[in-house]
């Protein structure tokens, strides 16, 4: 799919594209972190209707509601394609020695050679998550490695 | 400390007087600009209701005004929207200058004004008010349209261009000689190659030592910070206008985004202040007489922005509508005509009784206009 991009200075940035219905769809993003979802119009195709607007926290929500599932299935796909990878989800009790402190804390990559790609906290999900992520009782770690090197990783972060 | 009553009720009712107005603009999709004009004209030596206590807070107000306004500018401004515009629309700037800035030096030269006015009149006609049209494009819908991106790109060459041109204006203003406009362009030009660079190399170092985590802080540090360059460049003749967009230029990132959250208040404030000024300046009785030549000069500069803005909507590859939109969009005049004003009224006295009714009218009839072009 061709995304085409266009500077608007002193607004921000514009995404055009067009969906497999023909509809052209313009997405808005202000430097302020809004965001305005345009429709062009058919009779003048130089003009665009506004569909919504969305504040930034709106726009993140959106995001995830698009974006969440994707990642997660993106990455299953991706450890079907290489043999001796795979995903899996890792959850953090309460009480456990990491819950509350920061991603970076457990060492996790260097301990057991696996990588945590996600952490998934309610309804959201971070991906790549850097060292300096804290760490919350509940939250789900998505971890891809070696079976063995996830199961690592689970008995890593159960210690209290 | 003693409080004087008659200044809070002067400016209590100047700013309740500016905000009914305002509202009243805003609800028929109008800047509020040639409203404050218009108070100031009414409140002036001349009109209905002097304003004497307040005179001094409006004269002082007035320059910070023009501080702020410069300063919002130059954060608002980024290096890659700046070579983007030039990049593709580099051709529509020199049709912009020629068009737009002759009529008003002609103009000028008719009313048989010096070279300061001469070149005021081509800066006021020539600037159109990326304030006022950038809240126009959004209030019409029209981030979508193909032209938009065309309408930015000049608007952003014409404030740079405003870097330049403001010191050249100062110097004239303050009796220099051409040769010593030139000399002060160049260190001008100079101080803001200066600028880019720093906030190239080092913005992030600026950010850090101008950013704390406390709003009231950022804002003292960056006020004063401006307010300090800003005296430095007048006292140079450089003009404080342009010290305090050089400020700007160097703050990038989420500096200057926080920043423009923190400022933004205080300049609307003294922007407005600064309008009211410029309205006290000129005497009613004045205005009468050349009213018509600013009318004149108005239907000239609008249809010359209206070409303007279809050459750089062409580039982009709009059709006839979207050439009409992004021409009338261009017809507003508005802050940066009268900051112009601002400086070289004090020294050309016929300037302002035609500057300033010239842009309150298109400051009016271009939103107006662009509204219509459907």
């Amino acid at each position: 799919m061709d995304v085409k991009e266009t500077l608007l200075p002193g607004v921000g940035l514009r995404y055009e594209f067009e969906n497999s219905d023909g509809d052209r769809v313009g997405v808005v993003a202000h430097r302020g972190g809004d965001f305005e979802v345009f429709l062009c119009n058919s009779s003048d195709p130089d003009t665009a209707k506004r569909v919504f607007r969305l504040k930034d926290r709106e726009a993140e929500a959106l995001a995830q509601i698009l974006g969440a599932p994707r990642i997660v299935e993106s990455y299953a796909d991706l450890t079907k394609e290489v043999p001796g990878l795979s995903a899996g989800q890792v959850a953090i009790r309460e009480g456990s020695r990491y819950a509350g402190r920061l991603l970076g804390d457990t060492k996790a990559r260097t301990r057991t050679g696996a990588s945590i790609v996600a952490i998934v906290r309610d309804e959201q999900v971070l991906a790549s998550p850097g060292p300096d992520e804290e760490l919350r009782p509940h939250d789900v770690l998505v971890v891809i490695g070696t079976a063995d090197g996830i199961a690592a990783v689970r008995h890593l972060v159960d210690r209290s | 400390m003693a409080i004087s009553a008659p200044l809070l009720l002067e400016l209590g009712a100047i700013l309740v007087a500016l905000t009914i107005l305002g509202s009243a603009a805003r609800r028929f999709g109008l800047s509020p600009i040639p409203l404050y004009l218009l108070t100031g004209l009414f409140l002036g030596t001349g009109g209905l209701a002097p304003v004497p206590a307040a005179a001094d807070f409006v004269g002082t107000g007035a320059s910070i005004g023009v501080v702020l306004l410069l300063l919002t500018l130059g954060l608002e401004f980024s290096i890659g929207e700046f070579s983007e515009s030039l990049r593709r629309h580099l051709p529509s700037a020199g049709v912009d200058l020629l068009l737009n800035s002759i009529p008003g030096a002609v103009a000028g030269w008719l009313l048989g004004l010096d070279v300061v006015g001469i070149v005021a009149m081509a800066g006021i006609t020539y600037i159109s008010s990326s304030g006022v049209i950038a809240r126009l494009l959004s209030d019409l819908d029209r981030l979508g349209n193909r032209e938009t991106p065309a309408v930015l790109s000049v608007l952003v060459l014409e404030d740079f261009a405003m870097a330049a041109y403001l010191p050249v204006l100062t110097v004239l203003a303050s009796g220099g000689t051409v040769f010593q406009a030139l000399i002060w362009t160049a260190v001008a030009l100079g101080a803001l190659g200066l600028a880019f660079l720093v906030s190239l190399r080092w913005g992030h170092h600026v950010g850090r030592v101008l950013g704390h985590p406390e709003d009231e802080q950022l804002l003292l540090r960056i006020l004063g910070l401006t307010l300090i360059t800003a005296a430095v460049a007048e006292h140079l003749h450089a003009s404080a206008a342009v010290g305090a967009f050089l400020v700007g230029l160097t703050l990038t990132g989420p500096t200057a985004d926080r920043a423009r959250t923190v400022l933004s208040p205080l300049r609307d404030l003294f922007a407005a202040v600064f309008f009211v000024a410029i309205g006290l300046t000129v005497n009613p009785a004045d205005l009468l007489p050349m009213l018509p030549f600013a009318l004149a000069l108005a239907a000239i500069t609008a249809v010359t922005k209206v070409i303007t803005g279809a050459y750089a909507a062409r580039r982009e590859g709009a059709a006839r509508r979207g050439q009409r939109r992004a021409g009338t969009a261009l017809i507003a005049r508005g802050e940066f005509s009268l900051v112009i004003i601002g400086l070289a009224g004090t020294s050309v006295q016929a300037l302002s009784a035609v500057a300033t009714p010239y842009v309150f009218i298109l400051a009016i009839v271009g939103p107006i206009l662009t509204r219509f072009a459907k």
